[in-house]
């Protein structure tokens, strides 16, 4: 193809500009670093505490990423309500927890205590999610790609408001768990417990959704599904069942995350799902949406970032209060990444002919 | 090229928002809504000889129609437990008249300003259209106020707020889009001293670190206290700040913590007060720290969100115990009526605040013979800055000319029991959290 010469010194300006700003954000972290190392505010056990805690945060953001990232590579659909399926997850698992609480079996049985009620959140947060989709999702198929968007908005405030009404404006404490309080000791560094916990709760679960993608018959009518729509019910694959079974999935997987993030900040409430969800959208994004491991990187880097970000590149610059940053922090990483690799760390995954 | 181009314009729309977010925010005055100059005469009242000449217009209420009244705050998100708790003040209010004012009914439409300053610009450009509104009450949060009031002065309106504490929303050089202002509340001007005389005088604190979340109320109520906290001779290490809707502080915390404070005052509201309190116990070097907030987290909430750590903590308050008034009847017409403890601190405010509306409006409203009532705006407004010593349940009421109407009695309580079904501050044998200082 040919340009005029006009267009190709547009080009040129356009480039070198965007370059000059990927140099400019470069530089600024390189300089914020080492003015900050340099200071040496910090001990190295205070650095190994802020990757600690941006790997539980972001094993959650990964969590939640992979009901985005699995939705949008079937139906090329953001479920904004994803959000809000976290929050169901969170509140069932607190109401049974409460009440194992109260009759002792927590502290007599910990693992248990533990993992019955990431179950019953994983099963509650499914049913919700299957239900969401075939109410506001399902009659919309085929409908242009906005219709749906707009509709996942107004399951989101309606899932928002309906918990409200039923359990109040308030929060709810998760009841503690006494076998994670304090601290274990790894390779000479304390670490605490419920950090550990979390995030290896996070790998398994991780490590289970890929395997039933990748080995099982069900995960490979998903990924059929999401290559062709047709095709794939052409080669009898019951395309709803699957599209369904990808949405329950997914928001098991945010049910799962909602009872992690329970055990980690002790807060249930029913806008708690806003921000981890647009979070774990961005670290969807991050890793390539569509692309299963790119959201397990994703929120694990977003994570890492925002918790490291803030002391690390930005008190170097002598900006003070730099934990209001955080999410300029996250966001301004989105756009590097899109400006460096506009399909996401790991890549997009989308067959040539849906793009 | 095109893809070029696009990602150019997104780097620089990015970069023009930062810059937008830099600049002072909330000083654009929003539209105002065409004042009703003069109002249409009911024309239903041929009779009537009354004509409008306040300088602001007049609501004309008919005989058959309601009074009404607005009250607006945060009723929605993790903070609604502030204005839920308000509005309760104001609907208790409401029933001890009977519900009947200069025998109208009394109509209470509510607005939620969600406690940042859009939503409380909103919910003011909603209210200031309805051209039947007498008066507010509202809103909870200063950032709310900061937010909506250029838009209800201009309209004429006038709001009191019971809970707005930020101290430069009263000051005498606040401007004329504050005339339409008042409040019941106390300035954090007065609770900042005390926290900080408490720090120093008797936990014989000398190094202090601050946090506050980026809204007006804690950004000047924690500045407040580290100024005082400076002249009193103490150290402020570290002076932090969050996002409002942060989650994870052990950051922040870990931050603070390499400043080594032995006081660490957060005067937030309750989500991030619950986030900081549950995991300031497990950063290396505040195990110890003793923690302190301020009235926007004195509720049963904070044990909620906090859990076990909020033991020991400190809160600052407006005094329950100097409540001049029947502050006990009111606890119980409250129990009566909503079941179980007050949600916040300023439901006694929000009452008060009511009543001064009302006696406000009693003494300008020109009732004719046929039940018509014109309340002149301005006129009701000169009455409500010409309160004084008004007898509510919070003291003995006087407003000043720039709108402050509070009797600023400050009390520090120490929470004893992290139950939150314990929470009961007005119990006089066994109260939670208790009053330790003065």
């Amino acid at each position: 193809m040919r340009t005029s010469p006009g267009e190709r010194l547009l080009d040129l300006a356009v480039s070198g500009v965007l370059w000059g700003f990927r140099i400019l954000l470069v530089a600024a972290i390189l300089i914020g670093t080492i003015a900050t190392i340099r200071a040496g505010k910090y001990t190295s056990e205070q650095w190994i505490d802020f990757v600690v805690f941006g790997i539980s945060q972001g094993s959650i953001y990964a969590l939640i990423a992979l009901g985005y990232t699995m939705v949008y590579g079937i139906l090329r659909m953001i479920n904004f309500a994803h959000g809000d399926i976290f929050m169901t997850g969170a509140f069932a698992a607190y109401f049974l927890a409460t009440w194992m609480n109260g009759t002792g079996f927590i502290d007599s049985y910990p693992i248990l205590g533990l993992l019955i009620p990431i179950l019953f959140a994983m099963i509650v947060a499914g049913g919700i999610a299957m239900l969401v989709e075939r109410i506001a999702y399902r009659p919309l198929r085929g409908a242009p790609r906005l219709v749906p968007l707009i509709s996942a908005i107004g399951a989101s405030f309606f899932l928002e408001y309906a918990f409200r009404g039923f359990f109040g404006p308030g929060v709810y404490a998760y009841p503690p768990i006494k076998a994670l309080e304090g601290e274990w000791d790894i390779l000479g560094i304390g670490i605490l417990k419920v950090q550990v916990v979390v995030a290896v709760a996070a790998f398994i679960m991780m490590a289970i959704l890929y395997s039933i993608v990748m080995f099982t018959k069900v995960g490979k009518a998903m990924r059929a599904v999401s290559e062709s729509k047709d095709t794939a019910a052409l080669m009898g694959i019951d395309v709803n069942r699957i599209i369904v079974s990808t949405f329950a999935l997914g928001a098991a997987m945010a049910g799962a995350a909602g009872v992690l993030y329970s055990l980690i900040f002790r807060q249930v409430g029913f806008f708690m799902g806003f921000t981890p969800g647009i979070k774990a959208f961005t670290a969807a994004v991050l890793g390539g949406i569509g692309n299963i491991p790119g959201a397990m990187v994703g929120g694990l880097v977003l994570g890492i970032f925002e918790s490291v970000g803030p002391s690390l590149f930005l008190e170097g610059l002598g900006i003070t209060r730099p934990y209001q940053l955080k999410d300029a922090i996250a966001y301004t990483m989105l756009v590097m990444i899109l400006l460096f690799r506009p399909s996401g760390i790991l890549g997009e995954r989308i067959t040539t002919k849906k793009a | 090229m095109t893809k070029r181009l696009l990602a150019l314009l997104s780097v620089l729309v990015i970069a023009s928002m930062a810059l937008a977010a830099c600049g002072t925010p909330a000083t654009e005055a929003p539209v105002a809504t065409e004042a009703p100059a003069t109002e249409a005469p009911a024309t239903e009242a041929p009779a009537a000889a009354y004509e409008c000449t306040d300088a602001l217009g007049c609501v004309t209420i008919a005989p058959d129609e309601p009074v009404h009244i607005a009250y607006w705050g945060v009723l929605s998100g993790p903070d609604s437990s502030l204005g839920e708790d308000s509005k309760r003040g104001v609907e208790i209010a409401i029933d001890d008249k009977g519900g009947k004012i200069l025998d109208h009914d009394i109509l209470l439409t509510t607005e939620d300003a969600g406690c940042t300053p859009e939503g409380g610009a909103t919910a003011a450009t909603k209210l200031a259209t309805d051209t039947s509104i007498v008066g507010l009450i509202g809103s909870s949060c200063s950032d709310e106020t900061v937010g909506g009031i250029a838009t209800l002065t201009n309209a004429g309106l006038t709001t009191i707020s019971p809970s707005n504490t930020r101290p430069v929303l009263s000051d005498p050089a606040r401007g004329p889009d504050y005339a339409g202002y008042l409040r019941t509340a106390h300035s954090d001007a007065f609770q900042g001293k005390a926290v900080a005389e408490f720090a120093y005088n008797v936990l014989g604190a000398r190094k202090a670190a601050t946090l506050h979340d980026g809204s007006s109320y804690a950004q000047a109520l924690q500045q407040v206290f580290a100024d005082n906290f400076i002249a009193l001779g103490g150290e402020i290490v570290a002076q932090e700040a969050v996002a409002k809707d942060a989650t994870d502080m052990k950051p922040v915390l870990t931050t603070i913590a390499a400043a080594q404070p032995e006081f660490l005052y957060y005067p937030v509201f309750v989500a991030v007060g619950g986030y900081v309190t549950a995991q300031v116990r497990d950063v290396a070097g505040l195990e110890t720290v003793a923690l302190a907030g301020s009235d926007g987290i004195f509720t049963a909430d904070l044990l909620k969100g906090g859990g076990p750590n909020t033991e020991g903590m400190y809160l600052s308050s407006p005094d329950f115990s100097a409540f001049t008034g029947d502050y006990a009847g009111f606890i119980a017409k409250h129990e009566a009526k909503y079941g179980g403890s007050t949600l916040s601190t300023f439901h006694a405010h929000a009452y008060d605040a009511a009543n001064i509306l009302f006696a406000a409006l009693e003494k300008v409203a020109v009732v004719e013979a046929d039940g018509t009532i014109y309340v002149p705006r301005q006129a009701l407004r000169d009455a409500i800055y010409a309160t004084k010593d008004f007898q509510g349940i919070t003291g003995t009421l006087s407003c000043s000319p720039s709108g402050d109407c509070g009797a600023p009695v400050i009390a520090v309580y120490q929470i004893v029991n992290s139950d939150p079904a314990s929470w009961n501050p007005a119990d006089t044998a066994n109260p939670n959290p208790k009053k330790i200082y003065p």
